[in-house]
């Protein structure tokens, strides 16, 4: 037994974690009135699965946990118990305690958590009122009952006598006795007698087939079903009998005493190993010489007791196939233009030059395509994210007593891994927020003439280069009101201010902004609206708020599709070239006299339409050299950054750009308002600028926003 | 010696011994430059190449000793004046000044970084006998970067730690170094 099974443990915690999610979406999906056979079904491999790869790897926490889940399951699936509310709840609150268990075992921790034990006798009592709600129902079957009444026979008994007799393929299909031995092992006491009657002459011995076949007794209280289960996988390739056995203490003592005088019979395990082809000549020669081969054994056990501790933190995806295909698809021609470049290269003359020209074409093409498809790897379907929604709706309208129906739209729309890794939390905020302060209590939607059950949308797609995703609710909405009335407690608006709505809207973005009443469990903990804005401006996103009061609120999310790739506007300020992010433009303008007021200790301001938005000078705050000094003879780039507008003085925009981000702080440090650097068609290095960093850096402060924002202008 | 010819040929040369330095022995080597008339040296395992200077993206509000950065193949790295970093007046730039490319240790990840030096001189073998430790003066903590001082039979070599002389902690005024030692 050289393989070494820890090399599949991230397999198998991915495998699980994706088990785990079908079992709760599944679990979601079920209607205890209307049990549909196929959503069981669901629920149960996937539950099956888990126990048996846990089962295979020897996380028996995991797998023992697992199996009273999938008893239960079994007896909902074969009809015997029907599910009820109180059930999927328990489900649930088992998924999520098999998620832990596997996140401990993922982390290279034991598995021990109480919560499993508990559960599991919750499981336990259930199983154990067995009789009760079986009875109850009179509509159950003649055979499900025959068949009830020989399980409960069957548990009685204690001991049981396997014949296992595979087929010499069995190990070429990937099953291994030894596992299901040891699977046999955790129900109970078990011994093991190989017969090794089958194996042929050395000379002619096939290293890959199985000659053994085995006799067992396993004295364990369990039923049939439970031993078949063990052998499912090879149910079609094997013969096998199960029989109970009634007096246990003449089995034990024949045993023994059978298996004293051959040697070789003693250690069925290391019989195991003999059709293994790498120790494989070793051990047959063992067997067949009557040698006990305790060390491997032995080697085997401890390999399994230290498993490997060097854990190395990689996140992986899956692809989809025909993506990768694409990708060979692109290396192929880019194979080709090279070799074809290559060749007019090594016996170039003049009259070549249209062809060199062609190539060149064809060469940026494939580079292009070739970036595309590299970037469509990274690219996941927002159901990813999307997911965890419905558990969390559906827990937390249980709690506050709403009826909530939640609706998913665009969960196909692709989006990059990091971003989504990075957009899940604010996501969560937003849907929170939705369910706890949008939706009103049934009674009041009742009262305002609205149907009980509240809805919520997730929507997601693609607009223009990059994703929008929403969060509507047709709760009560934003109450302006309340909104204004905290914004003049704190500071935020003069009294007797009226703004448009939109600006009221946005209020609930700035920092220590909440108007929950109470706080409750769900948001008002402190953790606000600005950090969701926060958090999505670093992702060179935005967000917004539309509202009606009474009818509902719209929070609209954009983002970039990706976070390595960059759509810029190069500017130039006297010798330097820098990079703005193309989203944060919201417009690029000549300003003309009378445009420009200069605060007396302040900065410049500029009048744009009703605003007055600051201005910043990238000479004064970077220190470098201004190519030009008036503000008539260059331009004003508006931009959006940290929810307020600031006008860029630079002296001549540049060319648009597709860049790749490159960090500055790999090598060097965080620079303040610069977010990354880039290299530029010719080789140099160009950085990209970070609009907030750059408001901060020039001190411009959030309060000189309120005054410019309010429309009589009072600041200039 | 400042003047040292340090063209294309002779950095194929250094790079050369450089490699041959790495793969053949693990002592006491270390590739010598001169700044400022003064010969230092650095251990030779953490160069990794030696560069012709080329103009670099200047940084906004970094202090005056870092040049900027440049892009060396793929990766932007910062370029370090050791003339300004150690408070002496700045040298005008031309096609023969040369740029040593070192790792640095940074907590537990190494990054990469350019130090622009006068010209860079040889690769030296120095054993622990002819390797003295840098005297102390109290009033002077940056003795820190100097790992100590090696002689040969005609000089004296300033041996620096790489690892803490660029650290990104500005705070430590260095124009005293060559006090610090017998010059």
């Amino acid at each position: 037994m050289s393989i070494d099974l820890s090399q599949f443990h991230q397999v198998f915690f991915e495998e699980s974690y994706e088990g785990l999610d079908a079992m709760e979406s599944a679990l979601l999906n079920l209607q205890p009135d209307n049990v549909d056979p196929e959503t069981v079904n669901e629920i149960f491999r996937a539950a099956h699965s888990i126990k048996g790869g846990s089962g295979t790897f020897g996380f028996s926490g995991v797998a023992d946990f697992t199996h009273v889940v999938e008893t239960l399951l079994d007896e909902i699936r074969s009809g015997k118990r029907k599910i009820t509310s109180e059930t999927v709840d328990l489900f649930l609150k088992s998924v999520d305690c098999i998620r832990r268990m596997i996140q401990l075992l993922d982390a290279g921790k034991s598995c021990d958590i109480p919560e499993a034990k508990t559960l599991k006798a919750q499981y336990e009592d259930i199983l154990e009122r067995d009789e009760e709600p079986s009875s109850a129902t009179d509509n159950i079957s003649s055979d499900t009952a025959t068949m009830i009444a020989s399980s409960d026979a069957d548990s009685l008994v204690k001991k049981w006598r396997i014949g296992f007799k595979p087929e010499l393929d069995v190990l070429r299909t990937g099953n291994d006795p030894l596992r299901m031995f040891r699977e046999l092992a955790e129900l109970g006491a078990l011994q093991v007698k190989a017969d090794v009657s089958r194996v042929p002459q050395i000379s002619t011995i096939d290293p890959e087939a199985c000659y053994l076949s085995w006799q067992l007794e396993l004295c364990a209280d369990v039923s049939k079903s439970s031993i078949e289960e063990v052998f499912e996988w090879v149910i079609d390739e094997c013969e096998l009998t199960i029989e109970p056995l009634t007096d246990a203490n003449n089995v034990t003592e024949a045993l023994t005493e059978k298996s004293e005088p051959v040697p070789t019979q003693k250690v069925p395990e290391s019989a195991l190993n003999e059709p293994e082809p790498l120790t494989g000549s070793k051990t047959i020669v063992s067997v067949v010489g009557g040698v006990d081969v305790e060390p491997g054994v032995r080697n085997l056990v401890e390999k399994q007791a230290t498993p490997d501790k060097s854990k190395v933190e990689v996140s992986s995806i899956r692809v989809g196939i025909d993506k990768v295909d694409s990708l060979i698809n692109m290396v192929g021609e880019l194979v080709i233009t090279q070799s074809m470049l290559g060749e007019l290269g090594r016996d170039f003359s003049m009259e070549r030059l249209p062809k060199l020209l062609e190539g060149l074409d064809q060469l940026s093409q494939n580079t292009r395509e070739l970036q595309e498809s590299v970037m469509r790897i990274r690219m996941l379907p927002i159901s990813f994210t999307f997911s965890r929604f419905p558990r969390l709706v559906h827990d937390l309208s249980r709690s506050m007593g709403k009826k909530i129906e939640l609706k998913m739209l665009g969960e196909q729309t692709e989006l990059d891994k990091t971003v989504m890794e990075r957009i899940g939390d604010p996501l969560v905020h937003l849907v929170r927020n939705s369910l706890d302060h949008g939706i009103e209590q049934p009674e009041d939607r009742l009262k305002a003439g609205k149907s009980e059950v509240g809805t919520i949308t997730l929507n997601a797609f693609h607009q223009s280069g990059s994703i929008v995703i929403q969060i509507i609710d047709d709760g009560a909405g934003l109450n302006k009101t309340k909104i204004m009335d905290k914004a003049v407690k704190n500071g935020l608006v003069a009294e007797g201010d009226s703004l448009p709505d939109e600006q009221i809207h946005d209020l609930i973005f700035k920092p220590g902004f909440s108007t929950a009443d109470h706080i409750s469990e769900l948001s008002g903990r402190g953790v606000g609206m600005d950090v969701v804005r926060r958090n999505i401006n670093e992702l060179n996103g935005s967000v917004e708020v539309e509202s009606v009061e009474g009818q509902g609120s719209t929070f609209t999310i954009r983002l970039p599709l990706t976070l390595a790739i960059l759509d810029g506007q190069l500017i130039r300020v006297g010798d330097h070239v820098y990079i703005l992010p193309l989203i944060s433009i919201i417009e690029s303008i000549q300003s003309f006299q009378g445009m420009v007021h200069r605060v007396v200790g302040g900065c410049d301001l500029l009048r744009l339409r009703n605003e007055y938005v600051p201005i910043i000078r990238l000479s004064d705050i970077f220190n470098i050299k201004p190519g030009v000094q008036e503000i008539e003879d260059g331009l004003l780039v508006v931009v959006e950054g940290d929810n307020m507008k600031v006008a860029i003085f630079v002296d001549d925009l540049e060319a648009q750009q597709q860049v790749v981000i490159k960090s500055l702080e790999e090598n060097y440090k965080k620079v303040d308002g610069v977010s990354g650097a880039t290299i530029l068609g010719d080789g140099t290095v160009s950085l990209i600028l970070d609009i907030s960093g750059l408001i901060k850096l020039a001190g411009v402060q959030r309060n000189e926003y309120k005054l410019v924002s309010s429309d009589d202008g009072r600041a200039a | 010696m400042t003047e040292k010819k340090t063209d294309a040929a002779e950095l194929a040369r250094i790079n050369g011994e450089i490699e041959e330095a790495i793969t053949h022995e693990p002592s006491e080597q270390y590739l010598t430059f001169y700044v400022d008339k003064e010969e230092y040296g650095v251990d030779i395992l953490s160069v990794q190449e030696i560069r012709g200077w080329e103009p670099a993206t200047a940084i906004p509000n970094a202090p005056d000793y870092v040049k900027g950065v440049i892009n060396l193949r793929g990766t932007v790295v910062p370029i370090i004046d050791l003339r300004r970093r150690f408070g002496i007046k700045q040298f005008d730039y031309s096609s023969v000044t040369v740029v040593i490319v070192v790792k640095v240790k940074a907590g537990n990840r190494e990054k990469v970084m350019g130090i622009v030096v006068d010209a860079v001189s040889e690769v030296s073998n120095f054993d622990h006998s002819n390797i003295q430790a840098a005297p102390e003066l109290t009033d002077n903590k940056n003795t820190a970067f100097v790992k100590g001082l090696g002689s040969t039979e005609e000089s004296m070599v300033i041996l620096l730690d790489i690892n803490k002389l660029l650290s990104t902690d500005e705070d430590l005024d260095l124009s005293g170094i060559r006090q610090a030692t017998p010059a």
